[in-house]
């Protein structure tokens, strides 16, 4: 009677253990077929048109088979770096004022607005950019409003619930004893925060900040709504720019034959960038749990 | 943890090499697909109807080539028709170009060919019979604030190539053009650049605001002051204000008649005698059915 239960018991781990299994594959082997597909559909094509003229090229005219990307990659590249230099220091005081300064009835209304940010869809971002950021700025620049400012300060927006949450609850691993140490030794509050709780929580806050990269060089459709999508290279923020995910997202829809597959390279691109950002954090998180 | 890289970097190498090994010379060859309107586009596939055939029905095949313009309008009339009128006929529809389709046209490679531009002198020697599918049109427009009201051909031709960029230079208040322009690969992009010389020696200028799809197009247009950009016909409305071409105000009857410049017609192209099965074809543009599926391109039938 009892061996039987215990039987049972065992034949049901056992389905359960395979479906887990079989879950974890399938999500593996999605990552394969995509990666597996866009690299097969892209890559014979960048080599068709040539790496120079592709990665090099500066100009983007697809009926007249010039496939020239580098003023995307600079718009890809300028929007998320800007983005990161608004969003960052804005994010990172945030978190210290959420973990460290704010009286808790405090923190307990602004943590929950911060991840309501997050859950707002990114057309939503593009929709109030188009609406309220691209008119001011060209109320004071001019020149129609879409540039590279207006994707920085919308992704800036959209990077913040990222690096605030993740640097606030790497502030609050920080070993109690730092802080107590730190105080003990007669250093303010604030320097307490800035000298010794922000560099032990180091590679969590950096980890934040990557994955907020991640977020703004992948973001497409607020992007596209706001940047402009000149194929011109833009040489200051208040210029119009495209990215590499908003030059896919626009042209696949009419796309054939090769500038259909350059589409798909300058995702094979995109990825790379993608990639490089994914080992630099597991890197960080590595150095986190060995020390 | 390095193992487990290292064991997925592995996979991927694996999976890509299997891809690889697919022979990249079959890729999809996208010029035969049909352009991704919301077409039914299971026309090659749809083959063998029933075979108990209606007393009269044809059998066939008919090959349609030509301009890429045509074709999403063409392959939806081809489905339809082999769905309700002659499923026993097989239609064929290759998007590569209209002149790729005049030539087949006289060549005899296609039973039809397609163009969405008119004849050109040097093709006129090959005989060809054309049937006008219908018109596409496209109007310029400006913001509604914006005093111009008429631009030359050839003033439009330079605002879009940049070399224009004040109002003023044209007429209008002291400010700066904005303008505004549709993704590469669009038809009405394609159309309008033909139409307006900015395919050759003049393309449209790397600076233009790059809008994704008409609707965009007037969104852009309507919110900023100082823009121009262009729409198909059937997107005009009072937020944005259409401005006359050469003088002449798009409308479906200038279109028609031919006066105004941005409209082109699209074209069918047979030579000679045309099969049952052509004839056929040709004689279902007439009914209601077709008509409407030819309007929902936003063409204006002759």
């Amino acid at each position: 009677m009892r061996k039987s239960k215990m039987e049972k018991g065992r034949i049901t781990g056992f389905i359960f253990e395979n479906i887990f299994r079989l879950s974890s594959i399938l999500s593996i082997v999605a990552l394969l077929v995509i990666l597996g597909y866009i690299v097969y559909a892209g890559a014979p094509a960048m080599f068709e048109v040539g790496l120079r003229d592709f990665l090099g090229g500066l100009e983007w005219r697809p009926t007249k088979g010039l496939f020239g990307i580098l003023p995307m990659i600079v718009g890809s590249i300028g929007a998320t770096l800007g983005a990161i230099l608004v969003g960052v220091p804005i994010g990172i005081l945030t978190a210290v004022f959420l973990a460290e300064v704010a009286p808790e009835w405090l923190a307990r209304i602004v943590r929950p607005a911060v991840e309501l940010l997050a859950g707002i869809p990114s057309v939503i971002y593009g929709f109030f950019g188009l609406l309220v950021i691209i008119p001011i700025i060209h109320s004071i620049f001019g020149n129609g409003g879409d540039s590279m400012l207006a994707a920085i300060i919308i992704l800036s927006i959209m990077i913040l619930p990222t690096i605030i949450t993740i640097t606030e609850t790497s502030l609050r691993a920080v070993p109690r004893s730092y802080k107590e140490g730190a105080l003990a030794l007669g250093a303010s509050h604030i320097q307490t925060i800035f000298q010794v709780m922000i560099p032990a929580a180091r590679s969590g806050i950096l980890s934040g900040v990557v994955l907020g990269i991640g977020r703004a060089i992948g973001e497409t459709m607020a992007v596209i709504l706001v940047i402009g999508n000149s194929i011109k290279m833009p040489s200051s923020i208040l210029d119009r720019g495209r990215t590499m995910t908003a030059n896919i997202a626009l042209e696949m829809s009419y796309a054939a034959g090769l500038h259909q597959r350059m589409l798909f390279a300058t995702g094979v691109i995109l990825l790379v960038f993608i990639m490089i950002l994914n080992f630099i954090l597991l890197k960080l998180t590595q150095e986190r749990k060995t020390r | 943890m390095s193992k487990k890289l290292t064991v997925l970097v592995a996979l991927i190498l694996v999976v890509l090499l299997v891809f690889a090994c697919n022979k990249p010379a079959e890729t999809p060859a996208p010029t035969q697909e049909p352009t991704p309107t919301p077409a039914p586009a299971e026309t090659a596939s749809e083959e063998e109807p029933e075979e108990e055939p209606q007393e009269t029905a044809l059998t066939g095949k008919i090959v349609v080539v030509g301009s890429t313009s045509v074709s999403p309008t063409i392959e939806m009339l081809a489905a339809d028709f082999m769905e309700r009128v002659e499923p026993g006929v097989t239609i064929e529809v290759q998007s590569v170009g209209s002149s790729a389709g005049v030539k087949a046209a006289g060549d005899g490679t296609a039973d039809i060919g397609m163009a969405s531009r008119g004849i050109k002198e040097e093709e006129k020697a090959l005989g060809l019979d054309e049937y006008v599918l219908g018109f596409d049109g496209i109007a310029v427009v400006a913001h509604p604030s914006n005093e111009v009201e008429d631009l030359t051909s050839e003033q439009i031709q330079k605002i879009f190539a940049g070399e224009i960029t004040n109002w003023s230079e044209v007429g209008g208040k002291d400010a700066d053009i904005i303008v505004v322009s549709r993704e590469e690969g669009s038809g009405t992009r394609g159309a309008f650049e033909e139409l307006m010389d900015l395919d050759e020696d003049v393309l449209v200028t790397d600076e233009a605001v790059i809008a994704e799809g008409n609707g965009a197009v007037k969104a852009q247009v309507a919110s900023k002051e100082d823009s121009i950009g262009y729409l198909s016909l059937s997107y005009l409305d009072e937020t944005v204000k259409e401005l006359k071409v050469d003088g002449v105000e798009v409308s479906p009857e200038n279109i028609k008649a031919g006066s105004y410049k941005v409209s082109r017609p699209f074209l069918l192209l047979t030579k000679g005698e045309k099969s049952e099965a052509v004839a056929a074809f040709y004689e279902y543009f007439s009914t209601d059915e077709a008509k409407n599926i030819i309007e929902d391109q936003h063409l204006i039938l002759q």
